[in-house]
């Protein structure tokens, strides 16, 4: 039995089929904190420690669903020329106000942790937080700091990104729907951006803008926004 | 299906060997998103060759997250050690993001 919990391909079904029973969980019940990839990472954790699968064991198989991450980044290019004209028509607002976003949201988490004492790798991992998640992973992984922190950190940002961001946005009286969208989609990338997209199409496609302008941009400059603060 | 694949690859790997001759410390993965978008502006890759793959790779984003979550197992010490710095940072810079993000658009805009 350990040595079938062991093989890679029931760590790709445990994988797929768990992922899939927590996308129908929020489904149902429709709350954010709900999210099928926090869902599906504890019920796996719990699975695996009932089991006494090893992490390296069960990454024999994970790591084949891990690596579909980098083509679904390269695929990010079609949504990104999608939106190419509606970006050139606004150039200026869209682009100054994402680099503002990418260079607020990495000196702000590393200082504010750096200030409580948080050790190196931590305050890497931590840098690309407002990043979608598989851009923040790849920058961890550049920097050196622990991918897997970087993954939860940036969910946890996006949840409480959607659940609280319009709150935020107009208690600092930010009323425009373009600049909400685009603030909600570089603070909280694609959960905020699902939970824009309900309130409002318009919300949700310049959400998605933020979502991708700051991310990209967040992936390019995180390693050097750290080597001129120091780190 | 298989050109859909290959054109993805093909930018991927072309963004590995760009790293690689150059040594920049970008993320591989990033330089093949550019890529494919330029090559979809210069008209070398036509949208319907990619929009079937993109469109699924996209729809499954969060199942290729929950590996690298999943080996949050071995860092439970490290993060019950640091959860203050942790959660504390996280949210003050997600705050200060809305509010610094939107207040420049807002101030751009209304020049």
């Amino acid at each position: 039995m350990s040595g079938f919990l062991s093989s890679p391909l029931f760590a790709i079904a445990l994988t797929i089929g768990v992922y899939w029973a927590a996308q129908q969980l929020q489904r149902r019940l429709k709350v954010v904190i709900l999210n099928p990839i926090l869902v599906a990472v504890a019920i796996i954790i719990v699975v695996l420690n009932l089991g006494n699968v090893t992490y390296e064991s069960y990454y024999s198989g994970g790591k084949y669903l891990e690596y579909l991450l980098k083509p679904a980044i390269v695929a990010l290019g079609v949504p990104l020329y999608l939106q190419l004209e509606q970006i050139r028509k606004q150039a200026v607002p869209i682009i100054v106000s994402q680099l503002v976003a990418c260079i607020t949201g990495v000196v702000t988490v590393v200082l504010v942790a750096d200030a409580l004492s948080a050790s190196l790798p931590v305050i890497l991992s931590l840098s690309p937080k407002s990043a979608t998640t598989p851009i923040a992973i790849e920058v961890t992984r550049v920097l050196g700091g622990i991918p897997a922190l970087s993954a939860i950190v940036v969910i946890l940002t996006g949840i409480f990104g959607a659940v609280f961001g319009m709150a935020i946005l107009r208690l600092f009286a930010i009323t425009s729907p373009i600049a909400q969208g685009l603030a909600l989609g570089a603070a909280a990338h694609a959960v905020g951006t699902a939970h824009a997209m309900q309130k409002s199409r318009r919300l949700g496609a310049y959400s998605s803008l933020g979502l991708i302008v700051n991310g990209t941009l967040t992936g390019l400059l995180t390693p050097y926004i750290l080597q001129l603060l120091g780190y | 299906m298989i050109r859909q694949c290959a054109i993805i690859i093909a930018c991927l790997a072309l963004a590995e060997l760009i790293v690689y001759l150059t040594g920049i410390r970008f993320p591989s993965a990033l330089i093949g998103m550019l890529l494919l978008t330029l090559f979809l502006k210069l008209g070398w890759v036509r949208l319907e060759w990619v929009k079937g793959i993109s469109d699924f790779l996209l729809a499954h984003l969060g199942l290729f997250f929950v590996p690298p979550g999943v080996a949050l197992m071995l860092h439970f010490n490290l993060i019950a050690s640091e959860f203050l710095p942790i959660a504390v940072a996280t949210l003050a810079s997600t705050v200060a993001v809305l509010a610094i993000t939107g207040w420049t658009h807002q101030l751009l805009r209304r020049r």
